[in-house]
């Protein structure tokens, strides 16, 4: 992106501007998530900066909303919740969108474009259509607020985002590795786990945290179809900022920008492994 | 004589080559399905049959058939011109005495009540007299209620008698049966769904459009950039999107709220005064700001992805053509980006008309998307005929979209992150 020696400077300027523009939009992208941070750490309890916050008097900062959180019970009733959900629909939709990956991407697969569009339409059909369906369908068959039911709809959602990343690992997987496995001596079994296995392993955990995240943010499907036992932390943070805004809500807030860090740094280390793996980048 | 070259090809246990092959392909394509087949099932069950249903719902119409069997079939052949005979009016009321034991009264007054207010109140006050009434029906349910005695209501029930109707779907574009059957909009105060369809269009288009803007040139940097600091700037782009929505949503509302960052730094600094603060959420301004920065990542990758397979030494041959800088980009770089255009905009959009979340919060009255009154109809109204004839057309807009949107580029295109 260096400038060429021989720039005139008209078109110096227009770099300049061009880049500095480029810096604002980063900031509008980043800097909602950065603002938070601090005030989830007011002493007051107002969505804004304080006096003694911005003089960074140390009595205008304080942990009481983190502690609010992590001693009441409605939060952390709601965090299990996350959990239970979260962890059974990721494995349920892990499972189910490994195993049809690989038979998507076998050569024969038959009408592969129209299966691949029904298994990924959940992530396009807009949350609330498919939360008034299920909610439709679920009360009819008893499924609507029972922690079964929300399970059930959140593998739906996660499905997609299984299928999208395993196929495309193993669209770069090297068949003839099977092969060259095969000539050195190697029984199917052992060729599965010992060559197969490593190489799809990152696709398949970094589609299992898609679906995780997906359940754990998922708001929409739940306030049809959860009963007020199966309240999951977005639940709560919704009601929280319909009914009683308090920076509880940006401590939360703060702890899922965290999470999506930690989530994010997992998912680039899986990333090289992978490519490292496969022999694309240089360990 | 015999030539070797005319004899089927056969494999070693001498069954000839080509259906050895082909039996091996149809092997192979079963497998894959039935790798695919436990997926397909539980879809099947746990999310298109819900769908099915909900477009089933849509149309079902069953209240009046189930509870006025008798009254249906006694108004069978009535044209329409004068009042029914006193058979009708003793149908009706056998009817309301058998819908009052079984309980489900209710349900028809609301189904009549959407086409015709002051049906509810007419059905309950008549159930609560059925006790006390005695032949002849026609005089005694006149008296109860003037409606029993309005043509209208007994065109409504012999019109909605059918197990089908179309009536969601023109309560849903406000639109309704008149009396005599013929499709008019309803009046001017009730008309709010067209209203906010356009609004949810429009307002999408708009989003998309700021997302391509800002878009465009953080692709085209991160595109350019050497891979080392793309990297690392591609995070400031991948943590928005990783991050939960309603976070997101939160933080516009610290900031734009009028007691909020951004108006505290705007009179600090002395450019607004502190009783003129801006209000920018709760109406139109805070949604499209707020579903703005959520959606911008999703226009950014496509770009993205597009603008990293075009070399640069296109450019540069353009230029040592002599193009100047503007000429070169638009006729060389930028028709180049359009798939990514396409799949960016494509995308944002559908994402963007069936967002519910963050108009709801930052929204206001002003800002509300057709969405919200899917919700409304279901939470609120309890109408969820209506709600599923709303749910119904937007479902088919998205899945156009959609549509247009695999033909073009293709799912399994889609990257993630």
């Amino acid at each position: 992106m260096a400038l060429p020696s021989y720039a005139t400077t008209g078109e110096r300027i227009w770099h300049y501007v061009f880049l500095a523009s480029c810096g604002l939009i980063f900031l509008f992208l980043i800097g909602p998530l950065l603002v938070i941070i601090p005030l989830s750490f007011n002493a007051e309890p107002y969505f804004t900066f304080t006096e003694a916050m911005l003089t960074f008097d140390p009595a205008g900062y304080s942990l009481r909303w983190y502690e609010d959180f992590f001693t009441s019970k409605a939060w952390l009733n709601a965090i299990k919740n996350s959990f239970i959900v979260g962890i059974a629909s990721t494995l349920l939709a892990t499972v189910l969108g490994t195993i049809a990956a690989l038979g998507l991407s076998s050569r024969y697969m038959p009408a592969r474009g129209a299966i691949m569009a029904l298994l990924i339409s959940p992530m396009i059909v807009p949350l609330i259509i498919s939360a008034a369906a299920m909610f439709f369908f679920f009360s009819k068959i008893n499924l609507a607020q029972t922690y079964l039911g929300v399970i059930l709809a959140h593998t739906v959602l996660g499905i997609p985002f299984v299928v999208i990343t395993v196929t495309a690992t193993l669209s770069s997987f090297d068949t003839t590795l099977i092969r060259a496995a095969h000539s050195l001596g190697a029984n199917p079994t052992r060729t599965f786990f010992k060559v197969v296995l490593p190489l799809v392993t990152p696709g398949v955990v970094s589609g299992a945290l898609f679906a995780f995240i997906t359940s754990f943010d998922e708001v929409v499907v739940v306030l049809f179809i959860a009963g007020p036992e199966q309240r999951t932390m977005p639940i709560q943070m919704w009601s929280g900022i319909r009914e009683q805004i308090s920076p509880t809500i940006l401590a939360v807030a703060t702890l899922l920008v965290l999470l999506s860090m930690l989530l994010l740094a997992t998912l680039e280390l899986l990333r090289r492994r992978g490519e490292r793996l496969r022999g694309l980048s240089p360990g | 004589m015999s030539n070797s070259s005319s004899a089927p090809l056969t494999t070693a246990d001498g069954v000839p080559l080509r259906v050895s092959l082909r039996r091996a392909i149809r092997r192979s394509k079963l497998k894959a399905l039935l790798l695919v087949s436990p997926l397909l099932l539980f879809l099947g069950i746990a999310f298109v049959m819900p769908i099915v249903d909900m477009l089933w719902r849509s149309v079902d119409n069953p209240e009046v058939s189930s509870t006025l069997p008798r009254t249906v079939s006694a108004l069978d052949g009535w044209e329409g011109e004068a009042l029914p005979g006193e058979p009708v009016f003793a149908a009706l009321a056998e009817d309301l005495r058998e819908g009052q034991q079984a309980r489900n009264l209710g349900l028809l007054a609301s189904r009549l009540n959407y086409e015709k207010s002051g049906m509810r109140s007419t059905i309950t006050r008549t159930a609560r007299r059925l006790r006390t009434l005695e032949p002849p029906y026609r005089e005694a349910l006149i008296e109860i209620n003037d409606t029993w005695g309005e043509l209208d209501t007994w065109r409504l029930i012999q019109r909605e008698s059918s197990p089908y109707t179309l009536s969601y779907y023109l309560a849903a574009v406000d639109r309704q049966f008149s009396p005599q059957g013929e499709i008019v909009p309803v009046p001017e105060y009730l008309q709010i769904h067209a209203t906010l369809f356009w609004r949810t269009f429009w307002m999408s288009a708009v989003i998309t459009l700021a997302t391509l803007l800002l878009g465009y040139p953080v692709a085209f940097l991160l595109a350019n950039l050497p891979l080392r600091h793309s990297n690392l700037l591609m995070i400031l782009v991948l943590l928005p999107f990783w991050t939960s929505l309603l976070v997101r949503t939160t933080t516009w509302i610290a900031i734009l709220q009028s007691q909020g960052v951004l108006n505290d730094v705007m009179v600090a600094l002395g450019v607004i005064a502190d009783e003129a603060r801006w209000q920018m959420i709760h109406n139109k301004t805070g949604t499209i700001i707020a579903m703005t920065h959520i959606l911008l990542p999703f226009m950014i990758l496509p770009l993205y992805s597009v603008m990293k397979t075009i070399p640069p030494s296109y450019m540069h041959a353009a230029r040592s053509l002599g193009g100047r800088p503007f000429l070169c980009f638009r006729r060389v770089y930028f028709p180049l980006t359009i798939p990514g255009i396409a799949a960016g905009g494509i995308l944002v959009f559908i994402l963007s008309i069936g967002y519910y979340i963050t108009p709801a919060l930052v929204g206001g009255q002003s800002g509300r998307f057709i969405t919200n009154y899917i919700a409304y109809h279901m939470q609120t109204s309890l109408n969820w005929g209506l709600a599923a004839a709303i749910a119904s057309i937007l479902l088919f807009v998205v899945v156009v979209f959609y549509w247009i949107f695999n033909r073009l580029i293709g799912v399994d295109k889609v990257k993630l992150g």
